[in-house]
């Protein structure tokens, strides 16, 4: 399906720092079923970066293949994307990255192209700790290839043709932890309130973020016995409430002094945290891990800011990158020129 | 006993184990000579183990400059016990066989039609030196030395040449230097030197390179100076034999040129990827991004690529992909050479794809092709392959010295920058406004409003809206055979050679030769063999795919083709099959795919076959095609 979009817009539509609405981070209608998790998640995205006063075009979205990975041509116009190959969005995402160091990259994957044919990239571009934003619209199932079993799919849940799930699933949130991300959220993207300042804390962190979205599928994946359906997933849901203040602006909530835990990230920002315990704290990777399995044997799934690594260095400083992107430079940096040559030749004689 | 004779035209060949040290002293050896300005090409063909298993060097001396192998051995050195039997049996008679004696040789070793050469390298060590490395290692010196007097290598280049191999070092250059005059003055003690096969500086070889001042050099290294030299900042690859070494030099080379002078930071990035299918996606998401980037690989490296090559070709993101051949399929023989996979990577992913693909046949034109390859890639939007294979790749070469032109421009090809945008009417990413099929491609970040699009796989109109309307991907497609129509007239074109004069032709049919890469060589050499004969053959040497339109024309203007390459099905016949409008049966085969590279005595005694079986008469009969 295409739809033509009206191009009217209010004339009050409130701008952000740049003087940009929130109509300039639209990208073009989704074509996705109506009621689908993947189309919040997109909303989710716009809202961020206008609240964050991100410049549209100095973001890449880059994704793999699956309605998930459609999705960045509905938020974003003004920004290029990159559609690449099913599960290799990451590879994809880390030439890119060292390519253009001064971009904000977003990349959008689901649990197939993350978890099942994707997972060897995915946990190298864990390794490299690259500099971007990493949402996996986790439906718990194949969507572009009609709902088959995907590796997120929890053990016991029932697919829509009815067959029981004999596997355990992937946490890809635990995975992310284990393998040492530097940032890492789960949320649900029917909680607004806690995807949208979690994807800004995300695109603030610079280095490796990862967000589990869980993400409900309504046609494959929405019906009883579905754990990652809409009601299955808000029976279970313990979110961790946070809040994003972003750097220069003054912090007005208040918060109860021990259930809540203040972070700084790289460029000034606050993130503002509800713990799920007392003694959880956002930047102990252990704590972190334990409460998220804790609740997973619960059957419930803990959403929020897990993990958090303000000082994390990334795959732009391991590999001593100069400032200046490396795609901006030319001959006069690049070329060593006729005499160096010239020695070389002499070397070889 | 006749013995072969020959001033700088001889081969001799080394058998090792490998692991023992014996590459490098085998390659002082061939330095030497090339430092005594004859013509030498070395070759090692090793195997895919790091010690203990059999491996052999192989020199030939060509006063002519013929750098492919010949074929036949007429000096064997044989320091590997396990492979004696064979190595006695390879020598041609009248040649002669050079051995460790400290043990006695095998009766059933002893031919009477060669000559033999015993020196106790073993028992000379131990006596000589301590350390039972050395003793090891010192044994191939030992050899060498002995083969400065059997040969009349200059003792003083040999001399010289320990002193750059050990700058930094010197503590060993005094034992590597007693280690070549006891082998000297065992020789010369105890055998007749020289041999009637030595060398003779100046002597009788060609002028054109007695006046040259050719350097030695394999082609992986000039590839990797040629990605220096062609702005490439980002080099993304999976180890694997023979690719490995590109990618060792470019970053070597890089360390040294590409670090910014003021904050010691890097002008470039090299990632080394958890397998090729990464390797090519990053290079893919770099080229995307307005970086010059490549990869390196070999065979099973390609076929994981294939892919993203054809995303990349499908949506037109430049990136340079090196492929330095080796034997398939699967894990074939990795350490040994072929040019095998000519039709994977011309047709590389499903669906119509086609791939720009160059060939060098020298490392000289590793360095040139691999800096076209990256305007290319720009000019083009598409992947540019580079052939090469594993005994160009690894091998020492002489060359002609790499040049540069100061005044190259980078070409990047149609990108349109926020100036561009602005001033451009109606831009579309796949708008093929200049009618070559190569449209403006614009990149990310570059303007606030103006030239975003997305970057897909799929079917796109030509504003790159996704869509599956046939006519929208009927267009795309045919634009981008347009495109590379488009190529061929920019792709190096292929080289022909004055015909050569032969007094008594024994055939009326007009002979042609066709050929690429190492093939090149001993193809040459082969045709000048045959030409005494009675066959002149006239030669054209392949560069490029898509081909040049003169390869038609070629084809049409002789009456039997041999299309002469290293791999088992003619892939290279196949190509020509398939892309161009003649009649197959003109096209005939000459073929070695053992793994060590063709001899132009093959390469001649199948077109002497071809000649005077089935061949000539036959395809004389065939009515010609247009
Ligand atoms: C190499 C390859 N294999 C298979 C497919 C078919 N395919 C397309 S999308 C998809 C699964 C997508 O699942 P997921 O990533 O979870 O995305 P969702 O559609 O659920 O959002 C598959 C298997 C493909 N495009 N490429
Ligand atoms: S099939 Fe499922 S995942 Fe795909 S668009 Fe529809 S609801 Fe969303
Ligand atoms: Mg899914």
């Amino acid at each position: 399906m295409s739809y033509i979009k009206p191009k009217f817009r209010h004339p009050k539509l409130p701008t952000n720092a740049l003087g940009y609405t929130v109509a300039d981070y639209d990208g073009s209608i989704s074509t996705l079923c109506a009621g689908c998790g993947h189309d919040s998640i997109s909303a989710a995205i716009r809202n961020a970066c206008f609240l964050s006063s991100i410049q549209p075009h100095r973001i890449a979205k880059m994704s793999g293949i699956g309605c998930s990975s459609k999705t960045p041509t509905y938020f974003l116009g003004k920004s290029h994307g990159f559609n690449s190959v099913h599960g290799r969005m990451p590879s994809v995402a880390t030439g890119a990255s060292v390519a253009n160091r001064d971009l904000t990259y977003i990349g959008i994957s689901g649990d197939g192209d993350t978890a099942s044919i994707g997972m060897g990239q995915f946990i190298h571009l864990i390794r490299r700790n690259v500099n971007m934003t990493y949402i996996v619209a986790n439906n718990g199932c194949y969507g572009l290839t009609k709902g088959q079993d995907s590796a997120t799919t929890d053990l016991g849940s029932i697919s829509k043709i009815g067959f029981e799930n004999p596997f355990d699933g992937i946490d890809l949130a635990s995975l992310a932890l284990l393998q040492g991300a530097s940032f890492v959220g789960r949320s649900f993207s029917g909680d607004k309130d806690q995807l949208v300042p979690l994807i800004r804390a995300a695109m603030a962190h610079k280095g490796f973020a990862f967000i589990d979205v869980v993400s409900p599928c309504v046609t494959f994946a929405n019906h009883a016995g579905a754990s990652k359906s809409y009601s299955a997933t808000r029976e279970n849901i313990d979110p961790m409430p946070l809040d994003f203040v972003p750097m220069r602006e003054e912090i007005r909530t208040q918060y109860d002094a021990g259930t809540s835990q203040a972070v700084t990230l790289h460029d000034g920002s606050v993130i503002h945290l509800h713990k799920a315990s007392s003694d959880y704290a956002a930047n102990d990777r252990q704590a972190a891990l334990s409460e998220v399995q804790t609740a997973n044997a619960e059957g419930k799934i803990l959403t929020g800011l897990l993990y958090l690594d303000p000082d994390s260095q990334n795959l732009t400083h391991t590999l001593q990158l100069a400032t200046r992107p490396l795609n901006e430079l030319g001959k006069n940096e690049l070329c060593p020129g006729s005499h160096v040559l010239n020695s070389i030749n002499e070397g070889l004689r | 006993m006749k013995q072969i004779k020959g001033i700088n035209d001889f081969v001799v060949k080394f058998a090792n184990v490998n692991g023992t040290g014996s590459a490098s002293a085998n390659h002082l050896f061939a330095k030497a000579i090339f430092r005594m300005g004859i013509p030498v090409s070395p070759r090692n063909i090793f195997p895919s183990n790091i010690q203990g298993l059999p491996t052999w060097y192989e020199v030939r001396v060509s006063s002519k400059g013929y750098l492919g192998r010949r074929g036949g051995v007429d000096l064997m050195v044989c320091v590997n016990p396990q492979t004696m039997a064979d190595d006695v049996a390879s020598v041609q008679p009248g040649g002669y066989f050079l051995y460790d004696n400290t043990k006695p040789l095998a009766q059933n070793l002893k031919r009477d039609d060669i000559s033999y050469f015993g020196i106790p390298l073993t028992e000379m060590c131990m006596r000589e030196f301590k350390a039972p490395r050395l003793q090891q290692l010192l044994k191939n010196v030992v050899y060498v030395g002995a083969l400065a007097a059997l040969l009349d290598i200059k003792f003083s280049i040999l001399k010289d040449l320990l002193g750059d191999q050990f700058k930094g070092k010197e503590k060993l250059i005094s034992p590597n230097v007693h280690a070549l005059e006891m082998g000297y003055q065992f020789a010369s003690e105890n055998f007749k030197c020289p041999l009637p096969i030595r060398l003779e500086q100046g002597g009788n070889v060609a002028p054109h390179i007695l006046e040259s001042d050719h350097i030695l050099m394999n082609g992986n290294t000039a590839a990797a100076l040629g990605a220096i030299y062609g702005g490439a900042t980002v080099a993304a690859w999976y180890p694997i034999t023979p690719s490995t070494s590109v990618v060792d030099a470019f970053s070597q080379y890089a360390e040294r040129m590409r670090i910014d002078a003021g904050t010691g930071k890097k002008n470039f990035a090299i990632i080394q990827a958890e397998d090729e299918l990464a390797a090519m996606g990053m290079v893919i998401g770099a080229g995307w991004n307005g970086a010059r980037a490549f990869t390196a690989t070999s065979g099973p490296g390609l076929s994981l690529m294939s892919e993203f090559l054809g995303l990349a070709y499908f949506a037109e993101v430049p990136a340079v992909l090196i492929d330095v051949q080796r034997s398939g399929p699967s894990t074939g023989m990795p350490t040994r050479s072929q040019q095998s996979d000519i039709l994977a990577a011309a047709y590389a992913s499903h669906g119509d794809t086609k791939h720009v693909l160059l060939f060098p046949a020298t490392p000289r034109e590793c360095f040139d092709m691999t800096v076209q390859a990256f305007d290319l890639s720009e000019q083009l939007q598409t992947p540019i392959i580079l052939m090469t294979d594993l005994d160009l790749g690894m091998n020492d070469w002489m060359s002609p010295p790499l040049e540069w032109d100061d005044s190259y421009q980078m070409d990047r090809g149609k990108v349109l920058d926020a100036k561009g945008l602005d001033e451009a009417e109606n831009w579309g990413r796949y708008l093929d406004v200049d009618g070559d099929g190569i449209c403006y491609r614009t990149l990310p970040g570059a303007h606030p409003d103006k030239g975003a699009f997305f970057t897909r796989g799929s079917s796109k109109n030509e504003m790159a809206v996704y869509s599956e309307k046939g006519e929208d991907y009927v267009q795309n497609v045919d634009r981008l055979l347009r495109k590379f129509e488009t190529a061929k007239s920019y792709v190096p074109e292929p080289k022909t050679h004055p015909p050569i004069e032969v007094k008594k032709p024994k055939t009326k049919l007009k002979l042609g030769a066709l050929f690429f890469g190492t093939s090149a060589s001993p193809a040459y050499e082969a045709v000048e063999m045959l030409a005494p004969e009675g066959y002149p053959i006239d030669t054209m040497r392949i560069r490029a795919f898509p081909f040049h339109e003169s390869l038609e024309t070629f084809i049409h203007d002789h009456d039997m083709i041999f299309v002469i390459e290293q791999n088992r099905d003619g892939q290279m016949r196949q190509l020509i099959m398939n892309e161009c409008h003649i009649a197959p049966d003109k096209l005939h085969s000459v073929l070695n795919y053992s793994g060590t590279p063709i001899t132009a005595r093959d390469i001649a005694a199948q077109i002497r076959e071809a000649l005077n079986t089935k061949g000539a008469d036959v395809i004389a009969l065939r009515p010609e095609t247009a």
